[in-house]
């Protein structure tokens, strides 16, 4: 019988948005107040923990007594109190806050391997990790295996780029490896640019050891000295926690000189991105460590051959190096067992938008997009109908509902039209304008385009016109067929994977969605509601009440009438806000 | 001011030295890029004024002008923009009365930025106030956040 009681608080960026310092505060005084160590006669200790995935339930708090886990929800610190009484003096949880079978649900058709111990361990300690195995790997690396043995195994895993492009990185290592010279090095790339992913980050949050033992064990692999962590600055949390893990691992003789006392040396850096999405490729990463603009340029040479400073360079992402210790410990095989043909081991994907369970998910590679929304997401919001699945942010695609039963791995999504990308899913309803979401990515990508290849400097700001002018009520007869070209022109002409892709939203939407492009282009009409020059409000005479309340929140003044006399709207002067379609309590306004 | 650009000036060539790097360190000592600053930089390592505002142009983190005291960011990611972020920013704008096109009141006490994504997807939509992270905003919540600033 487990002689403590364990208390872990959800502190990653969202545990902590949510009140989870305040949470964790509340406990430690909540305890030492009652003295309750002396009263249960049992050590009560209170560790933050990673992200564990479930992020709209935070707060989130484990309560593990006499081997017993509970896990509470939506906590504040106003409910500690009860908590530690009823609970951990009285030994009877609190069931009414206590995480029900949705929560389970949740997790049950998840795999989790990289993210097998966010949550569990406190990514502020590296005790915390080595608890749990952690630099097992490593230590059997350096004293058994050869740099040629470790990319075998890496090879036999089939473990693939998780950033997006899917590269196979035990033949990345090979490359790096077989290049002749003294100076190589290895890049973990966390600069995670993609709107609407965020397992980068909460991986660097929950567990930033396993990303270091990663690089480790490659750079013994490849044989670099000297690596970098290429992170966003964005991401304040995860650099400090990141800093304090590379304390502790070269205090640990982890990383340094000399490693474990073998005749291998390697150091950590932290370069700071400076927000700029295209450094997410490769050579533009390069180019903005040496302190350039980040501007990519032609690959062959690729970094493997000519990278950082013009040496030999491998560059992970920040999900892939996480795999690594977990597949040297368990062995290829043991990975491999997960996932389809080509696509194996688990992938990590940031499941938001209009899907009630969001939150962080970690699933086996062939798993059906049905499985993630309606078994681990839970079904859309409200039970509004779904539309689309956006993948890949940017550089990907929308999925319509017809084709839910797809397999969700590398190859299947490619042929769709989209990507698995870095891994942001996001999930729209009815409520929204896919002509809208085309826009949304074009003004994303010609804002981030750098500039250097016409193609997509000019082109992305041309597709952007054409769709504003689209959503504004303003398209033209032909405006398909002309975004539908120049697409294509762009993809053709532009050098790295952000011009190349970036046309896909459109592509995508256009495929699937044309009907609404064309309501938008000849009835003038956006079927879903949402783009505000194609609306109109109307009161609905026989719902309105004559409340005023519609009236006070108008900033226009464009709502008249008496009071307790149905009121109208002043087409004229309405500036299409929809705060009276919010306000309205009896429905009484028509949005169309 | 000179004191301080020294002390950039040394660390920047006790590491790799790069540009990034020095306004990287502007950027955390003053909030912004003075332009002075630059110059100075500029003369003390023989590199033309135009190498450092080409990178300082390319990254969004920098910025020319000075901000406010209080940085209000909302996030524009694709999660919180089908939650409704845009709604955000048009409420802030109208309340904090910062004409289109400029980005800080007249007073100099808000600023008001976008950034891409800050990864908090699931809390979305979000909005910092000052570095700290709130989830779920509404415009409402909002401008109650703004009015205990004022």
């Amino acid at each position: 019988m487990q002689k403590e009681v364990v208390i872990k608080i959800c502190m990653g960026t969202g545990g902590i948005a949510a009140g989870g310092k305040e949470v964790m505060q509340a406990f430690i005084e909540e305890l030492k107040q009652q003295g309750i160590d002396a009263t249960v006669e049992k050590h009560c200790s209170v560790h933050q923990v990673g992200c564990r995935g479930f992020c709209a339930r935070d707060v989130l708090v484990d309560v593990i007594m006499n081997g017993e886990k509970t896990t509470y929800q939506f906590i504040k610190p106003d409910m500690v109190p009860r908590i530690v009484e009823e609970h951990i003096v009285g030994g009877v949880v609190v069931d009414e806050w206590a995480v029900k079978e949705d929560y389970h649900a949740f997790h049950e058709k998840q795999v989790k391997v990289v993210l097998a111990d966010c949550g569990e361990i406190d990514p502020e300690s590296i005790d915390s990790y080595i608890e749990r195995g952690g630099y097992e790997a490593l230590k059997r690396v350096l004293s058994e295996m050869s740099p040629e043995e470790v990319i075998k195994v890496i090879k036999d895993s089939g473990l693939r780029g998780r950033g997006g492009a899917g590269f196979p990185t035990g033949l990345k290592w090979e490359f790096a490896r077989q290049k002749n010279s003294d100076t190589k090095y290895i890049i973990c790339n966390a600069d995670e640019g993609d709107p609407g992913a965020f397992m980068d980050r909460s991986i660097i949050e929950g567990n930033p050891h396993s990303v270091i033992e990663g690089m480790v064990i490659g750079a013994y692999a490849i044989g670099a000295k000297t690596g970098y962590v290429y992170i966003r600055a964005e991401y304040p949390l995860a650099v400090e926690r990141l800093k304090i893990a590379l304390a502790q691992a070269k205090e640990k003789k982890f990383l340094g000189e000399n490693i474990l006392g073998k005749d291998f040396s390697f150091e950590i850096k932290i370069k700071l991105g400076a927000g700029a999405f295209v450094c997410g490729e490769e050579t533009a990463l390069i180019a903005s460590i040496e302190g350039r603009r980040g501007m990519p340029r032609a690959k062959p040479p690729f970094p493997v051959e000519k990278g950082l400073w013009g040496k030999p360079t491998v560059i992970n992402n920040v999900e892939t190096l996480a795999n690594v210790p977990y597949i040297i410990r368990n062995g290829a095989s043991w990975f491999a067992q997960y996932g389809t043909e080509k696509s194996k081991g688990t992938k990590v994907f940031a499941l938001t938008g209009k899907v009630k369970n969001t939150g962080l998910i970690e699933v086996p590679m062939g798993i059906s997009l049905r499985e993630i929304i309606y078994d681990i997401g839970g079904g859309i919001e409200g039970d509004r109908r779904l539309k689309a699945v956006q993948t890949g942010g940017p550089s990907g695609g929308c999925i319509p509902e017809s084709m839910i039963d797809i397999s969700v791995d590398y190859e299947s999504l490619q042929k769709v039209g989209s990507i698995v990308g870095s891994g942001g899913m996001v999930v729209m309803d009815e409520t929204d304008c896919m002509v809208n979401i085309a826009r949304y990515f074009l003004e994303f990508t010609q804002t981030e385009s750098c500039g250097k290849c016409v193609p997509c400097r000019i082109g992305t700001k041309r597709l952007l016109e054409i769709l504003t002018r689209i959503t504004d009520g303003r398209g033209r007869p032909g405006d398909i067929d002309l975004l539908l070209i120049l697409s294509e022109d762009i993809k053709a002409g532009s050098l790295c994977g952000l011009g190349q892709t970036a046309p896909n939203p459109v592509l995508s939407t256009i495929k699937y969605f044309r009907d609404e492009y064309e309501a938008h282009i000849h009835d003038k009409r956006c079927p879903a509601g949402v783009c505000k020059n194609l609306l109109t409000y109307t009161i609905l005479e026989e719902f309105c009440k004559g409340c005023t309340m519609c009236a006070r929140v108008c900033p226009a003044g464009a709502i008249v009438g008496e009071k307790k006399k149905p009121h109208r709207i002043v087409q004229e002067i309405c500036i299409k806000c929809g705060a009276c379609f919010e306000t309205c309590k009896f429905k009484a306004i028509r949005k169309g | 001011m000179e004191e301080k650009l020294n002390t950039i000036l040394e660390e920047y060539h006790q590491q790799e030295g790069n540009l990034v790097f020095i306004l990287q360190c502007l950027e955390k000592d003053f909030g912004y890029l003075p332009e002075d600053a630059i110059y100075w930089f500029s003369e003390q390592l023989d590199i033309p004024p135009a190498k450092f505002f080409g990178v300082a142009t390319f990254y969004a983190q920098f910025h020319l002008k000075p901000r406010g005291e209080n940085i209000i960011t909302t996030c524009c990611g694709t999660a919180c923009h089908v939650k409704g972020s845009e709604r955000l920013i048009n409420s802030l704008m109208k309340e904090l009365q910062i004409p289109s096109g400029e980005d800080t009141t007249e007073d100099g006490k808000f600023t008001v930025e976008r950034v891409n994504c800050v990864g908090a997807c699931s809390i979305a939509p979000v909005v910092i106030i000052n570095e700290k992270v709130y989830g779920k905003m509404t415009p409402d919540k909002l401008i109650k956040e703004l009015k205990r600033l004022k």
